[in-house]
């Protein structure tokens, strides 16, 4: 690797965790529910959406009102997506006359916003209206980010309130995050797309008169075939390229703001329009993370202690930073029979690495860096495509998911589940110092540790029922585009990212099918709200405790020490429950590779 | 930890065999269905043994003897977890044989009301009722618990407490609860039945150490639903592995299906056995710990609770101090030398019984070489102390003209003051500066007045003090590592019990205090979100024992304060409640280390039991079998082996609980990582390894 691109990821971390920092104190103030400054603006249009929904910011929530306005907001929210991916043809805002999209498709669709995971079973320059991306998609995009904020909200309450049902007003977190947080900052974001060359238009496609008029055939549809064998292909001419635009910019701000990652286009960030410059793809990466890590300080100050925000960040930088390293290194070093078919890896070789499926615009490491962000954070936007990194360059992204994206993770889900995870570490450590274990004060007794166990499961079991579903059936094999272990590979990543709300995909597996479609929809809402329900209860059970005061008997939670068995419990439940389904895929495939 | 008469070794034969024995009759689906894991493996068990005789009969998925030694091994796996649970309630059961003895049918004297010439008749101890009267006399055995009204008696309660000196019991104060069971040596007593058969003190205790009415404790439940989890997940992971086998062996082309033998022996292999098979083991190990060192608890919750206190509350008499004050320094008025203060003193002592005068008197001895005299040469009469002069003395009769005779008096200085002022005579202010220092010293002032017939002064002050017991000082520093607070109460002055607190190094002290700023104080500790003990003895202290989160009751004490504690100490020694702390933490430390250690051992598991077996369906998997065992079969059979051996391994550590140093959590928590995250993560590499080449040196793989 040379000198330019160990900077460039020196340079990403030093400014990720430098903004993080401003960040994360600005949003506490948002969900404290203190002046941040822009209230000063914004001030009159959260009153007035309080006064027009019927909301009395006062009235806070007990953790079932809580969970239950979340999850009928949610809800809602799939009910009127899915009205207008059916409805799309009929509505207007619709310059490239796209149809209704089919049932199947919609529903998964729908699932996929609402969960945050944005998995796209579709391409969206020739599936959805202008109308369908900013007031469905976007929308969700700003609403979905804001839901797993809110949650993350209720769960710190839940930590520092002492002897009280009440967890705050669902609808109030959800307004300021929005309004304060996501905002502000899509605004910011998108202008800097747009100076930097992404689209922002209401125009349909551009149309094109080539130059040079390509001929080409028309094979007959496979219907029409079944009619009438005898058809052969028709022969064409293209004179005239249309050039898929639209409202982009609105869309990709928000999209890499709030770890949606469900592109404009097919090819999401790969695709010039969506991502056209070094620096935007710079900045788009940054933005994956910024909000997630910038949290983990916002529960420091919530808490009132900054060293356990800390303590968070420093373990999900140390795992981000081992697994990047070996996702950088397995995509430097490269495939070693390409490698001897282009002349090997020495000086000579214009292009060392892995670049199958990668933009030559970004290179290898910028491609490596963004696979590892997107699904560390529950983001899921791609820049390459994973399904054309080396085996172990694959395994990253796909372990990433499969720890249930707590590195970073999505903005809220990722805190809130490693702060699940800590409740784990703490319980295991607490035994272990002679006492009952109590995390900031809070004792963990057995209702939080069954509500705890509930959100680790329900992740693991998605990804590993759907992909058990999917290699019994014969419609779940056949969408697998590449043979042996790697299309194993393929199903794995698909339910990984699925079950975790993630939404990435490696693209061989053809996952527009009635079954995937159904399937991942299901997946994805319970690996949505079967874990942000327990953790409300979780939030509850907390809330209601009395605080224990720390004394040299209790474990601390903000050392070295401390992160490093959170960074263990993490990996090892992510191991233990993997390692079999991942031998069968990527490490056979990698050993295979190597040639053994 | 040293039991007295209670304890015995770890392994018993007795014991192991009777253990043995148990662990085929636990075997019952109705007793392993209390236990997830286990019972899981229990069904394991099953599975492989019908999958065996399937083999039998020639429709076998593998090789019949392999299928056999796995299935062998699952149940191997299912016993030793019995053996452990057996184990541990062996030693309890032992115990509770010897107290059933105590416990046996007596005849009991009942009266018809509760006089001694009252009308009696004699009818066995089993028909006594709550408030029934019995009288016991020298030789007979108290028939049920009770509570002395009339009478005095030296009883012998060996059979409960094991320790062999009889203890007085007598009616009024806090030495008037009987046991059942103990026994009368001299003297005859009049006792009113506090407690109906079936639920006196000797049959809460065998209960107790029987485990029999153990429930589980909330840690354990809490436990228990995490290793559930763990379970139910690697139930899945074993579960999906056959699809995904099927369906790569489909893609390869080549190599066989993975059998359901082999992921049973993945799945009990992972599955947290280690800590499930002996988790029901290290709760009742913890509870028979407490009870070698003499404490019975009234519950297991009492015990989790006595490792996660915050604050001890002691009694300054007898954990902090010694019990008796002794006098230091005699400060004379002006006018009057040290030796004649000295001399006065003494003689008003002599006649003094008490520890306090006794020390004067060997005081005065030391210094001067006062001699003792005989009291009634000197034809004194004695002024006894009463609660109301708060003086004692003795009368001088003059010298031979009658005349010069005069009294020495010893009291409390404000008793003293107003004798000598209405006297009409001057107090002499250096006096009182002496006073003032003694109490801020932490000292008791006496002062000692001579009266004659011209009046009343004052000759000086005693330094009474009280000895701090050698090495509380480290003991108290050694529990604020820990976390522990330590308070003080007494009925001390505020300025005495500042001084006594500051020379014991305890952290914050409760002075003049009655029973309800006791119970005060607790409620108070207690919304701040910590946990309380203290230790009691008397029917005062019962509301705040009962309020205590820890309440250890004396032995010695009075029935109300033994039913409200949560404990009761058969030694009745004020400083029991630190050992018992240890001891809870060891419990919890114990689950919480063997927890880590089962999960880490999975690690090395996956790297025998996934090449062997996936190698047939991808040969390249081979690489990951880096212990470089022998063959896929010898690999899965070491792995079982490993983790049923590894349960009857622990079983020593399980009884006898994980070393405990007082020290810090973040300390703790170091070294048990290393121990035990470490050790868990490197022994079954070194296990499964030796395991198979002993497997091929007796070519049994």
């Amino acid at each position: 690797m040379q000198f330019a691109n160990i900077l460039t990821i020196v340079l990403y971390m030093v400014l990720l965790l430098g903004l993080a920092w401003p960040l994360g104190q600005y949003m506490a103030k948002v969900l404290e529910g203190k002046p941040c400054g822009l209230d000063r603006v914004l001030g009159p249009v959260e009153r007035l959406l309080y006064r027009v929904c019927g909301v009395k910011p006062q009235e806070e929530m007990d953790w079932k009102g809580y969970a239950l306005a979340m999850f009928l907001f949610n809800m809602l929210g799939f009910v009127v997506l899915y009205a207008l991916l059916r409805l799309q043809g009929q509505l207007p805002l619709n310059p490239d006359a796209m149809a209704a999209v089919e049932p199947g498709l919609a529903f998964n669709t729908a699932m996929s916003f609402v969960t945050n995971t944005n998995w796209q079973a579709y391409s969206g320059e020739s599936t959805m209206s202008y109308l369908t991306q900013m007031l469905g998609l976007t929308v969700h995009n700003f609403v979905s980010a804001a839901t797993g904020i809110a949650i993350l909200a209720a769960l710190i309450r839940g930590l520092v309130r002492r002897e009280t049902r009440l967890l705050g007003n669902f609808w109030v977190d959800l307004t300021r995050s929005t309004l304060y947080i996501l905002l502000p900052l899509s605004v910011m974001f998108a202008l800097a797309l747009a100076w930097q060359g992404v689209p922002q238009t209401l125009g349909g496609a551009a149309k094109a008169s080539l130059s040079e008029p390509v001929a080409y055939e028309i094979t007959p549809s496979a219907d029409d075939l079944k009619a009438d064998p005898s058809l052969k292909p028709k022969p064409a001419t293209a004179t005239e390229q249309a050039i898929t635009r639209g409202p982009v910019a609105s869309q990709e701000a928000i999209k890499m703001l709030g770890t949606n990652g469900g592109g404009f286009f097919n090819a999401n960030s790969a695709h010039p329009f969506e991502n056209p410059t070094p620096l935007t793809n710079f900045l788009e990466t940054l933005a994956i993370l910024v909000i997630s890590a910038g949290l983990c300080h916002t529960f420091g100050h919530m808490v009132g202690d900054a060293r356990q925000g800390w303590v968070l960040l420093a373990a999900m930088t140390v795992i981000f930073v081992v697994f990047l390293s070996v996702c950088l290194w397995a995509e430097h070093t490269g495939v070693p029979q390409m490698a001897a078919l282009t002349g090997g890896h020495g000086a000579g070789n214009p292009l060392p690495g892995n670049w199958e499926g990668k933009e030559l615009r970004f290179g290898v490491t910028a491609s490596a860096l963004w696979a590892t962000a997107t699904t560390a954070a529950s983001n899921g936007s791609v820049n390459a495509m994973h399904d054309s990194f080396t085996p172990l360059g694959g395994l990253v992204p796909m372990v990433l998911m499969q720890l249930g994206e707590v590195v970073y993770g999505g903005v809220g889900c990722g805190l809130y589940g490693m702060l699940v995870f800590a409740i784990i570490v703490v319980f295991i450590g607490g035994l272990m110092v002679g006492r009952t274990p109590e995390y900031l004060g809070k004792k963990i007794e057995a209702f939080d540790t069954k509500m705890a166990s509930i959100v680790i499961m329900v992740p693991l079991f998605g990804v590993l029922l759907g992909t058990a579903w999917a290699v019994m059936t014969a419609s779940g094999k056949a969408a697998i585009a590449n043979p042996g272990a790697h299309g194993f590979s393929e199903i794995l990543y698909a339910f990984s990212s699925m079950a975790n709300n993630n939404g990435s995909a490696f693209a061989g597996l053809s996952a527009n099918t009635p079954l995937y479609n159904l399937l991942g929809g299901i997946v994805m809402l319970t690996g949505r709200f079967w874990t942000a329900i327990p953790v409300l209860a979780l939030a509850g059970s907390l809330a209601a405790k009395k605080s224990v005061p720390v004394s040299a008997g209790t474990l601390p939670t903000h050392t070295p020490l401390f992160c490093g068995l959170l960074i263990a419990v993490v990996l090892v439940v992510g191991a233990l429950t993997f390692i079999p389904a991942l031998a069968l895929g990527p490490i056979v495939e990698h050993l295979m590779m190597l040639g053994h | 930890m040293s039991g007295k008469s209670l304890s015995r070794p770890l392994f018993d034969p007795e014991i192991v065999k009777s253990a043995a024995l148990d662990s085929f009759r636990k075997l019952s689906p109705r007793v392993q269905v209390k236990n997830p894991v286990m019972f899981t493996v229990y069904i394991g068990s099953m599975l492989t043994t019908v999958l065996f005789v399937q083999a039998l009969l020639g429709h076998g998925e593998a090789p019949a003897g392999f299928i056999l030694a796995v299935s062998l091994w699952l149940w191997f796996t299912v016993l030793f977890a019995n053996f452990a649970e057996a184990m541990a309630e062996g030693r309890g059961k032992a115990q509770a044989a010897t107290l059933r003895q105590a416990r046996a049918e007596t005849p009991a004297r009942k009266l018809s009301e509760a006089r001694r010439d009252a009308a009696s008749e004699m009818v066995s101890s089993t028909a006594l009722r709550k408030g029934d009267f019995v009288i016991v006399v020298a030789g007979e055995s108290i028939p049920c618990d009770g509570e002395v009204i009339d009478g005095v008696a030296s009883v012998d309660e060996s059979a409960i407490t094991g320790e062999s000196a009889p203890v007085i019991r007598e009616s009024g104060g806090d030495r008037s609860a009987v046991t059942g069971g103990t026994r009368v040596l001299s003297d005859s007593i009049l006792i009113r039945i506090s407690a109906d058969p079936g639920e006196t003190f000797l049959d809460r205790m065998i209960s107790m150490v029987e485990g029999a009415k153990r429930r589980k404790t909330p840690n354990e439940i809490a436990l228990n639903i995490l290793l559930a989890a763990l379970t139910i997940i690697f139930l899945l992971v074993c579960a999906t592995l056959l699809p995904f086998s099927m369906f790569g062996v489909e893609q390869a082309g080549k190599g066989t299906v993975i059998s359901v033998t082999v992921l049973t022996a993945l799945f009990v292999c992972l599955a947290p056995t280690t800590i499930g098979g002996l988790l029901s083991a290290i709760g009742i190990a913890g509870m028979d710990r407490l009870i070698q060192a003499n404490v019975i608890a009234m519950s297991g919750r009492a015990v989790e609770a006595a490792g996660d206190v915050d604050v001890l509350l002691l009694d300054k008499t007898g954990t902090i101090t010694l019990g008796n004050r002794q006098a230091t320094l005699f400060l004379p008025a002006p006018g009057v030398t040290e030796a004649e203060l000295a001399d006065a003193a003494q003689l008003s002592s002599l006649v003094d019984e008490t520890p306090e005068g006794r020390s004067i008197v060997v005081l005065a001895k030391e210094k001067f070489g006062i001699r003792q005299r005989d009291v009634s040469q000197l034809g004194a009469t004695f002024i006894p102390f009463t609660a109301q002069t708060r003086i004692s003395g003795v009368n001088l009769p003059g010298g031979p003209g009658g005349s010069g005779g005069k009294t020495i008096l010893k009291g409390a200085p404000d008793a003293i003051e107003r004798l000598v002022t209405e006297s009409g005579s001057v107090f002499p202010q250096a006096v009182t500066n002496h006073v003032q220092d003694i109490a801020r010293e932490g000292g008791t002032p006496l002062l000692v007045a001579e009266k004659t017939a011209d009046g009343a002064r004052v000759l000086g002050a005693i330094w009474l003090k009280d000895i701090v017991k050698g090495g509380i000082r480290e003991k108290f520093a050694e529990l604020r590592r820990m976390g522990i607070k330590t308070i003080m109460v007494t009925g001390d002055n505020p300025l005495t019990a500042a001084a006594i607190a500051a020379e014991a190094g305890v952290d914050d002290f409760l002075a003049e205090a009655k029973p309800e700023q006791k119970l005060a104080l607790i409620r108070q500790i207690q919304a701040e979100g910590r946990l309380v003990a203290m230790t009691g003895d008397g029917t005062n202290d019962a509301p705040a024992l009962a309020q205590a989160d820890v309440g250890v009751a004396m032995n010695t004490g009075t029935q109300a304060a033994k039913e409200a504690g949560n404990m009761v100490d058969l030694d009745s020694s004020p400083t029991k409640l630190m050992e018992i702390v240890c001891i809870g933490k060891q419990l919890l430390m114990t689950r919480g280390s063997l927890t880590t250690f089962s999960i880490s051992n999975d690690i090395a598991k996956y790297f025998a039991i996934v090449p062997a077996a996936f190698v047939g369906m991808y040969p390249a998997l081979g690489v990951l079998n880096v212990m470089g065992l022998a063959t896929p079969q010898s690999a899965i059979l070491s792995a079982v082996i490993f983790n049923a051996l590894i349960i009857v391994g622990l079983i020593p550590l399980a009884l006898r609980g994980v070393a405990y140093r007082p020290a810090g959590a973040a300390k703790i928590l170091r070294d048990n990582l290393v121990i035990y995250g470490g050790g868990g993560l490197l022994v079954p590499f070194v296990g499964i390894k030796l395991i198979d080449m002993a497997l091929v040196a007796l070519h049994l793989a």
